[in-house]
C-alpha cells in the first residue's frame, strides 16, 4: 500500500514538475509571469492529437517537430509583445504587473482562437497506455515517459545552466538583470532565450500530457495554476526546485487521497501553496532574500 | 402591470440610452425569431458544445431546409436565430433571457445548456410566459419546479431515476449469480455525482449490495490512479463512476493501465459521448454509462446521420438526443396551436408527440419514459435499462476484460 | 464634495430606472451597477496599494453562498448583516496572514484563495452537510436588486470621499509613492493595508449577496466563477485605479461593450476579450483617467 502509493505519487509528480519547470524558466529569466502558459500546452496537446488522429504520427515523434515550433513561437511572441513591455517598464517594478495583464490577454485570445476551431468539446485519445509494472504497482506507460522526460529535461536544463557559459549568462540575468550588462551579457537576448525555452518546455508538456489526460479548449488555465503553485513551492526561477516541488506535489496529493480523503485532494494543494507563501515567500529551495 | 405604450416607451428609451438594441426591425409574418443563450465559452462551453448547440443548429437547418416552421394555417415561416453567449456566468444567462424577451421579443427562447443554467432562467420565463423546454437539466425537483412553474418543463428526469435504475440492474445481475455482493462508487463532489451517490447509495444497499468503497473526489482531480488501485483491491465485481467527462476518460485509462476488470465498470457523464471509443482506444465493448438510445430505431439511426452531416459529428447517446426530441415537440406543438405561448404551452403538457425517441407524452410536465442506463455494445451505446422497456437490450455482464 | 453629491444624485436618477425602463433596461443597471461596485471597492485597496488582488471572486461567491444557505432561516436584512459579517472576518483573517506579501505573490495567493475557499465550501457541503446545490426561492424582483446596489453604491461614494478626505487618504497618497516615506512619516502601512482590505471585501462580498436571488440555484460552481476577479481587474485598470472615479469610468463602458461584443460575435467573445486587454496593457497603462489628463497637460503646455 505504502510502495505503491509512493509509486503513484513520484509519477503524479514526475508530470506535474515536466509542467512546471517552463514556466519557472520563463519567470525566472525573463521575468514574464506568462498566464497563457497553459493555452501554449494546449495549443500543444490540440496540434499532438490532429498528428495522430489524422496523420497517424506517434506523439513521440510530434515532439521533435512541435517543441522546435514552440521554442520559435515563444520566441515571436516575446519579441512583438513582450520586448516593448520590458523596454518600457525600466527599472521600475511594472513589468510584472503588464506582464501578468498582457498575458492574460494572450489567454483569451488563444482560447478563443481554440474554441472557434475546435468548439469546446472534450479531446482525448489512447495511446500508450498499458500497464507497466514498476515495484508490483502498475503505472501507465506514458505517465511513465512523462516521468522520465521530467527527470531528464530538469536534470539536463540543471547541467547545463550550471556548467555552460550560456547557462552562466542565463543564471546572471536571472540574479541580477540590473548588472548582467556589465558583465558583457545582452540581456534583452539572454531573457529571449529563456522565455522561447520555457515555451519549448510548455509544448513537451502538452503533447506528453495529451496521452493520457482529457483536455478542451477552455482547460489551460488549470495547468497555469498547477505550474505556478509549483514554480512558487519550489522559488522561482529555480529549475531544481520546480523539479523537487513538482514531484513533492504529487506525493502529498497522492498521499492525502489514499489516507485522508480524495475529496481534500485540491483543497491541500492550494492550503499547502498558501502556508508556503506565506512561510517562505522565496520558495522551499530559494535563498533567503 | 405592463401596459402597452410604457412598453414602448421603454423600449425605446432603453435604445437610446444604451444604444445597444438590435436594429428592431418589425417581424415580418413569414418568420418566426427563436433566441437562446447558451455558454459558448467559459467552464461550460464543453458541455454546451456536445449537447446543446449542435442539436440546435441542427434542427433549424431542417426546419428552415423544409421552408420553415409549419403553423396551424399550414402556412410555413422561415425561422431566424438570435444568439448570445452567457460565457458560463448566470448572471450574464439571466440578463440574456430578460434580452430575448423584452428586447428582442423573439418568439420562443430554447433554455441554456445543464441543471443550475436551467434553474436560474425559470423564474423569468415564467415571468414572460414563455414555454422552457429544459433538456439538460437532471434534478429530483423537476415535480416541485413544474408546479411553481407551469410553464416549465423537464425532461432529462432527476438523480433518483439514475441511481435506482442502476441499482435494480445490479440487483438483477446479483440475483442471477453474475456478479457479487460487493460495489467500489466513486462521486464527483458538484451537483450531478452528489446527486446521483445520494439516490444510489441507499437503492444499492436496499438491493443488498455492500459499498466496500464509497468516496467523492474535487472536480477537477486529474489523477485516479489511487482510487482505481482502491477498487482493485476492494474485492468488488461491480465499479461505478458518477463522474464527469474529464473524470470519466480518466478513470476508463487508469483502469486498463492497471489492468482493473470489474465484471460491471460504469461511468458518468461522458460515457456516451461519441469520443468514448477514442479514449479507451477501440476496447470500450461492455461499459455501462448514464443514458442510452434504441440504437435499433430507425429514426434514431437517422437523426445520427444527419446529425454527423449537418454538425460535422456525432451527438452523444444521452443528452443529445432528448435535446433533439425537446426542439420536435415544440415544432410540432406550434404546427398544431400556433405561436401563442399559454396555447403552445398546455399543448406541450397535454399532448402526445411524435418524435426519434418515440412516442412521447409529459406526466406533470415531465418526460418520464427515459433511458437510464446504457452499454456500449458493437460500436453503440445501446440502452439497457428500464429492461421492460421496448428496445432495450440485454446487458453484456461480465464486461469482456481490456486488453 | 461636489463629486460626492453629483455621484448621489446620479444614483437617485438611476433609481427611477424601474419606472420607465424593461426588464433587459433593469438587468442591465444591475450589471452596470454591480460592477461599478466592484471595481470601485477593488480599487480602493488595490489602487493605493498596487496590490492586484484576484480574490474578488472569494468574496463575491462567499457572499452569494451564504444568502444561498441562510435564505431560509434568517429575514433578508439579516441575511445581508451575516454576509457582511462573515466576508468581513474572513478578509480579517486572511489580510491579518498575507498583507505582507508583495508583487506576484499576492497576486498569485489571492487567486488561490478564491480556489481554496471553493473546494473546502464543496468539500463541506459533500461530506457535512450532504448536499450540493441549494436554491434561494426569494421574492425578491430585478428592481428590489437594483436598489439594493444602489444604496450599496452610495455607501461607497461615501466611503469614498470620507477616504479622500480624512488622514487615511493622505496616508494613501504616501504609501503609493513610496512605502518607505511613509514608514518614516509614521503612518501604520500595516493598518492602513489592513482596513482598506477589510472595508472593500465587506463590499464585495454584499454585492455577490444582494445579486445571488436572481440566479435560484447556486453551487460553488456557479458563484466561484473567476471570470469575476478578471473583469474587475479590468474595468478597474482600464478607468485607472489610483483615480477616484476611474473604476467608474472603466466599469460602465466595459460592460456595455462586453454585452454589446457577447451579441454581436458570440463565437468570438474570447477573443476579442483578449484583444482589449493586450490593447489597455500597451495603449493605456494608466488608465483612461491618467490619459486624458496627459493629453490635456500637452494641450495647456502647446497654448
Amino acid at each position: 500500500m505504502l510502495l505503491s502509493t509512493l509509486v503513484f505519487g513520484l509519477v503524479l509528480g514526475g508530470s506535474y514538475a515536466l509542467i512546471a519547470m517552463g514556466l519557472s524558466l520563463q519567470y525566472g529569466i525573463a521575468r514574464i509571469m506568462n498566464l497563457a502558459y497553459g493555452e501554449v500546452m494546449i495549443c500543444a496537446a490540440f496540434a499532438a492529437m490532429l498528428l495522430f488522429n489524422v496523420a497517424g504520427l506517434s506523439p513521440l515523434l510530434s515532439l521533435v517537430l512541435l517543441v522546435p515550433a514552440g521554442w520559435a513561437i515563444s520566441w515571436g511572441i516575446y519579441q512583438v509583445m513582450m520586448r516593448p513591455l520590458v523596454a518600457r517598464s525600466g527599472t521600475t517594478g511594472r513589468l510584472e504587473v503588464d506582464s501578468i495583464l498582457a498575458t492574460f490577454g494572450l489567454l483569451f485570445v488563444v482560447q478563443g482562437v481554440l474554441l472557434v476551431l475546435f468548439g469546446g468539446n472534450f479531446q482525448s485519445y489512447a495511446f500508450l497506455g498499458q500497464g507497466v509494472n514498476v515495484l508490483g504497482t502498475q503505472v501507465a506507460l506514458n505517465r511513465l515517459i512523462a516521468f522520465g522526460l521530467s527527470v531528464l529535461i530538469g536534470g539536463g536544463l540543471y547541467l547545463a545552466l550550471t556548467h555552460s557559459r550560456w547557462g552562466l549568462a542565463l543564471r546572471a540575468v536571472a540574479l541580477s538583470p540590473g548588472s548582467a550588462p556589465l558583465v558583457g551579457i545582452e540581456v534583452n537576448r539572454v531573457a529571449r532565450a529563456g522565455f522561447a525555452l520555457g515555451g519549448a518546455l510548455a509544448v513537451a508538456g502538452g503533447v506528453v500530457l495529451s496521452m493520457y489526460q482529457t483536455f478542451s479548449a477552455t482547460m489551460g488555465v488549470i495547468y497555469t495554476m498547477k505550474a505556478l503553485v509549483i514554480v512558487i513551492m519550489g522559488g522561482v526561477g529555480n529549475l531544481l526546485g520546480a523539479l523537487i516541488a513538482g514531484l513533492l506535489l504529487g506525493l502529498i496529493e497522492t498521499f492525502v487521497s489514499v489516507y485522508i480523503d480524495p475529496g481534500l485532494t485540491l483543497a491541500a494543494t492550494y492550503g499547502l501553496f498558501l502556508v508556503i507563501l506565506l512561510w517562505r515567500p522565496q520558495g522551499l529551495f530559494g535563498g533567503a532574500k | 402591470m405592463r401596459n402597452v405604450t410604457r412598453r414602448a416607451l421603454s423600449c425605446y428609451v432603453s435604445a437610446m440610452a444604451i444604444g445597444l438594441a438590435l436594429p428592431g426591425a418589425a417581424l415580418a409574418a413569414e418568420t418566426i425569431t427563436i433566441g437562446y443563450a447558451v455558454s459558448k465559452s467559459g467552464p461550460n462551453a464543453g458541455g454546451a458544445g456536445i449537447s446543446t448547440i449542435p442539436n440546435y443548429e441542427l434542427w433549424v437547418h431542417q426546419v428552415n431546409e423544409k421552408g420553415g416552421l409549419l403553423l396551424p394555417d399550414g402556412s410555413r415561416a422561415m425561422i431566424e436565430v438570435v444568439e448570445y453567449d452567457d460565457r458560463s456566468s448566470a448572471e450574464d444567462a439571466v440578463r440574456a433571457i430578460e434580452r430575448l424577451a423584452t428586447q428582442d421579443k423573439v418568439d420562443f427562447i430554447l433554455p441554456p445548456w445543464g441543471t443550475g443554467f436551467n434553474l436560474a432562467i425559470a423564474p423569468l420565463m415564467d415571468r414572460f410566459g414563455y414555454p422552457q423546454l429544459a433538456a439538460t437539466a437532471v434534478t429530483d425537483m423537476a415535480p416541485d419546479l413544474a408546479k411553481r412553474w407551469d410553464r416549465s418543463f423537464w425532461f432529462l428526469g432527476g438523480g433518483h431515476d439514475y441511481g435506482d435504475a442502476l441499482a435494480s440492474l445490479l440487483g438483477e445481475l446479483k440475483e442471477k449469480g453474475q456478479i457479487n455482493d460487493k460495489v467500489a462508487v466513486v462521486s464527483v463532489a458538484d451537483g450531478f455525482g452528489i446527486d446521483l451517490i445520494k439516490a444510489a447509495r441507499p437503492a444499492l444497499e436496499e438491493a443488498g449490495f455492500d459499498l466496500v468503497v464509497d468516496t467523492t473526489y474535487p472536480a477537477g482531480t486529474s489523477d485516479f490512479a489511487t482510487m482505481i488501485s482502491g477498487a482493485a483491491g476492494s474485492g468488488a465485481d461491480t465499479f461505478i463512476a458518477f463522474s464527469y467527462p474529464p473524470e470519466s476518460f480518466g478513470l476508463t485509462k487508469e483502469a486498463q493501465t492497471a489492468g482493473f476488470n470489474p465484471k460491471v465498470f460504469y461511468v458518468g457523464v461522458g460515457g456516451a459521448f461519441p469520443i468514448y471509443p477514442n479514449v479507451t482506444g477501440g476496447i470500450e465493448e461492455g461499459v455501462m454509462s448514464v443514458g442510452g438510445v434504441d440504437a435499433a430505431s430507425p429514426k434514431i439511426q437517422e437523426y445520427f446521420a444527419a446529425h454527423q452531416e449537418v454538425t460535422g459529428k456525432l451527438p452523444d447517446s444521452w443528452a443529445s438526443a432528448i435535446t433533439y426530441t425537446t426542439l420536435e415537440v415544440l415544432e410540432q406543438a406550434i404546427a398544431r396551436v400556433g405561436l401563442d405561448h399559454a396555447a403552445v404551452a398546455e399543448e406541450i403538457s397535454t399532448g402526445t408527440f411524435d418524435t426519434i425517441i418515440g412516442e412521447v407524452k409529459l406526466e406533470d410536465n415531465q418526460l418520464r419514459d427515459l433511458w437510464l442506463t446504457g452499454q456500449w455494445q458493437e460500436g453503440k451505446f445501446v440502452a439497457v435499462a428500464p429492461a421492460d422497456r421496448d428496445g432495450a437490450s440485454d446487458p453484456v455482464v461480465p464486461k469482456p476484460a481490456w486488453d | 464634495m461636489t463629486g460626492s453629491l453629483i455621484a448621489l444624485a446620479v444614483l437617485a436618477l438611476v433609481a427611477c430606472g424601474p419606472y420607465i425602463l424593461d426588464a433587459y433596461g433593469i438587468g442591465l443597471l444591475i450589471g452596470a451597477v454591480s460592477y461599478t461596485i466592484l471595481a470601485s471597492a477593488w480599487a480602493m485597496f488595490s489602487g493605493p496599494t498596487r496590490y492586484i488582488s484576484l480574490a474578488t471572486v472569494a468574496f463575491y461567491g462567499t457572499g452569494a453562498y451564504t444568502v444561498a444557505v441562510l435564505s431560509e432561516a434568517l429575514p433578508w436584512p439579516l441575511v445581508l448583516v451575516s454576509a457582511a459579517v462573515i466576508g468581513g472576518v474572513l478578509a480579517l483573517l486572511v489580510g491579518l496572514s498575507t498583507l505582507r506579501l508583495a508583487g506576484i505573490y499576492f497576486v498569485i495567493f489571492s487567486f488561490g484563495l478564491a480556489e481554496l475557499i471553493r473546494q473546502l465550501i464543496t468539500w463541506f457541503e459533500v461530506s457535512v452537510s450532504g448536499t450540493l446545490g441549494r436554491y434561494i426561492f426569494l421574492e425578491l424582483e430585478p428592481r428590489h436588486v437594483l436598489w439594493q446596489l444602489l444604496a450599496l453604491a452610495a455607501v461607497v461614494v461615501l466611503i469614498t470621499g470620507w477616504i479622500h478626505r480624512s488622514r487615511i487618504g493622505l496616508a494613501l497618497k504616501v504609501i503609493g509613492d513610496d512605502e518607505t516615506v511613509a514608514a518614516h512619516a509614521g503612518i501604520n502601512l500595516a493598518r492602513t493595508k489592513l482596513i482598506l482590505f477589510v472595508l472593500s471585501s465587506v463590499l464585495i462580498t454584499l454585492v455577490g449577496a444582494i445579486q445571488s436571488p436572481r440566479w435560484v440555484y447556486v453551487e460553488p460552481g456557479i458563484v466561484f466563477n473567476p471570470q469575476v476577479s478578471f473583469l474587475t481587474v479590468i474595468m478597474a485598470l482600464l478607468g485607472g485605479a489610483t483615480k477616484r472615479w476611474g473604476p467608474v469610468l472603466g466599469a460602465v463602458p466595459l460592460f456595455l461593450l462586453f454585452e454589446w461584443l457577447s451579441a454581436r460575435f458570440p463565437d468570438h467573445f474570447s477573443i476579442l476579450l483578449g484583444l482589449l486587454f493586450i490593447g489597455v496593457v500597451f495603449l493605456l497603462p494608466d488608465g483612461v483617467l491618467a490619459a486624458i489628463e496627459k493629453l490635456r497637460k500637452k494641450k495647456e503646455a502647446r497654448a
